[in-house]
């Protein structure tokens, strides 16, 4: 019981602070913009994408699968932010478990990372498609299995990094890497053999495969059916938690 | 209340904490004075559960740190040396929290918040984020969020480092307020002369993670057994030699254009010295005579001066930060 309340304390404390964070909240209305408007216009009337969908179309639900994996990721700096500023401290001498503190972190993660994803739903219109309710609901899951896999790996590797300053090397690493092999900017069915495999192994892939499926519903041809996509993304996410709660759970 | 024996942490070949052994009994101020980089802040990382000891024991409240330490850190409030609390949380946002991490009752939870606040002096500025607190608001806030869970003993970790003589001296009276009232058992890490002196019961002297001189801090100076005299003279090695050759000037140290000798009864000891100088010809400036201070204890049992300027060094944004909350 007393695990419970600390894992809902720490998770109130994520979105707590991200809620106050106004700068954040207002570049995160700004960046899809950017992509949606600038990069799918310019893509769109260069008639390059995907035959019998608009480019802008076809790239929204990426670019939301976008939004969330760099937030995701941009959460693990809140560990490294802790260290630096003691935090961390005042958490490992709680009497709770150290996997709580990350599936607290996590979760709080999450949230927020949930939250700026459906930010980009606003935007709907701006590329045409007519997001119903109904379509806006079923996202909300499939977002939420592509968010906890996805933080895991973001506090799993900013506790192993020392400064704010090396956790650029995410960006580098991890997060354009997942991007572009996601398949959230081309198709991957005109891609060649290699990278397709590759692009299987991203996480990604499978959880903006399955929001086209919701969002563009009969307009988008699903890569794997949509019950593979999510099972895919539920063993992702249980992997990266249980190593996320090993990896904490030690101690000097 | 807390026992420690043969505590030893090693850190690769460094070996921060050698063999302590101490014990600490209930109600009890214990300080643990020492230089900086003596090993104080490792001793308490263990006591807290942050760090496990390479070997050797520590028991709190019952508890054994390495295998029960669930229960020890329900037993323990700590105050660390650097900030721990969330900026962009409120205080009583950051008090709330702590009190949900340690499981406080919840019906209990806003009495104890606004009892503690009242303590410390800050229910006005309760609701203000902590970014907006001064440096001593800070301590006073991380002292009151130490004490929600009714700990047995708190730990202070270097309480006032970095604060003006003012605030620190506001603090200092927080905590002997605190040990009065509420009977609480503290550890206390200080590189403070003074600070030791003032607030604690008995104190372990500390350097290279060795103990060396534990007692209460009236006895510790008393085990000096005298008083300190300083003669200004421009004949310093001359005087020196003339008084070893008396009974009572055992202890001689020559200092800059300074002679220091430490006796027993120093009234009575300078009409004397001032005798045998005139009966060699030297002349004497100046002479002052004061009552050992730990600086002195410290001095006598390391031979080395026990660094008092200066704090530790951050790095990183915490330094930044540091400074920024002065």
């Amino acid at each position: 019981m007393s695990e419970i309340r600390g894992i809902y304390t720490l998770w109130l404390r994520e979105v707590k602070r991200y809620i106050r964070e106004r700068t954040r909240l207002i570049s995160s209305f700004f960046q899809p913009l950017l992509w949606l408007v600038i990069f799918g216009s310019g893509l769109r009337f260069s008639s390059i994408g995907p035959s019998g969908i608009d480019y802008q179309k076809f790239i929204f639900p990426g670019i939301v699968g976008q939004t969330l994996l760099f937030t995701s990721m941009f959460m693990g700096i809140s560990v490294i932010w802790d260290r630096e500023f003691g935090f961390l401290k005042e958490i490992l001498v709680a009497p709770i478990s150290r996997s709580s503190v990350f599936v607290g972190k996590m979760l709080g993660g999450s949230t927020d990372a949930v939250i700026q994803g459906s930010f980009v739903f606003v935007f709907s219109f701006l590329v045409g498609i007519s997001m119903d309710i109904e379509a806006f609901l079923s996202s909300l899951p499939i977002m939420v299995l592509i968010t906890f896999g996805l933080v895991s790996i973001g506090l799993i590797i900013a506790s192993f990094i020392e400064s704010l300053e090396s956790f650029g090397v995410i960006q580098t690493f991890v997060n354009l890497p997942l991007f572009f092999l996601s398949g959230s900017l081309f198709p991957l069915d005109h891609v060649p053999q290699w990278l397709s495999w590759v692009s299987f192994v991203d996480p990604l892939t499978y959880g903006v495969d399955a929001l086209r499926t919701v969002i563009l519903k009969g307009a988008w041809t699903p890569l794997f059916p949509f019950l593979y996509d999510l099972l895919a993304l539920v063993v992702f996410d249980v992997a990266m938690i249980m190593v996320g709660t090993v990896i904490f759970g030690r101690r000097r | 209340m807390i026992e420690v024996n043969d505590l030893t942490k090693k850190f690769g070949s460094l070996v921060a904490v050698d063999k302590l052994n101490f014990a600490v009994q209930p109600g009890e101020v214990f300080g643990l004075l020492g230089p900086n980089g003596a090993g104080k802040t490792t001793t308490l990382s263990i006591l807290c559960t942050i760090l496990k000891p390479t070997s050797g024991t520590a028991i709190i409240n019952g508890f054994d740190v390495t295998k029960h330490p669930s229960q020890v850190r329900r037993s323990i409030g700590i105050v660390f040396q650097e900030p721990s609390i969330d900026d962009r949380l409120t205080g009583r946002e950051n008090l709330e929290m702590h009190a949900n991490l340690y499981g406080v009752p919840r019906s209990e939870q806003r009495k104890r918040i606004e009892e503690l606040l009242r303590l410390v002096e800050l229910e006005d500025r309760a609701n203000s984020l902590m970014k907006t607190y001064s440096g001593g608001m800070r301590r006073r806030l991380e002292i009151a969020r130490g004490l929600i869970h009714h700990p047995k003993v708190l730990f202070l970790d270097e309480p006032t480092l970095g604060l003006d003589p003012q605030t620190r001296e506001h603090i200092w009276s927080y905590i002997t307020q605190l040990s009065n009232r509420e009977n609480i058992t503290m550890i206390l890490t200080t590189h403070y002369m003074e600070e030791a002196d003032k607030l604690c019961d008995r104190i372990a002297i500390i350097d290279y993670g060795k103990i060396i001189a534990l007692d209460e801090p009236g006895r510790l100076k008393e085990g000096l057994e005298g008083d300190i005299i300083f003669v200004r003279t421009g004949s310093v090695r001359e005087l020196s030699e003339r008084l070893s050759e008396m009974e009572w000037a055992k202890d001689l140290k020559l200092l800059e254009g300074e002679l220091k000798v430490i006796v027993k009864g120093g009234g009575a000891i300078i009409p004397r010295i001032v005798e045998i100088a005139a009966r060699s010809g030297i002349h004497i400036d100046s002479i002052s005579i004061r009552e050992p201070t730990l600086e002195d204890v410290f001095l006598h049992y390391t031979g080395r001066e026990m660094r008092v300027a200066g704090g530790e060094e951050y790095h990183g944004v915490a330094a930044i930060k540091r400074r920024s909350i002065r």
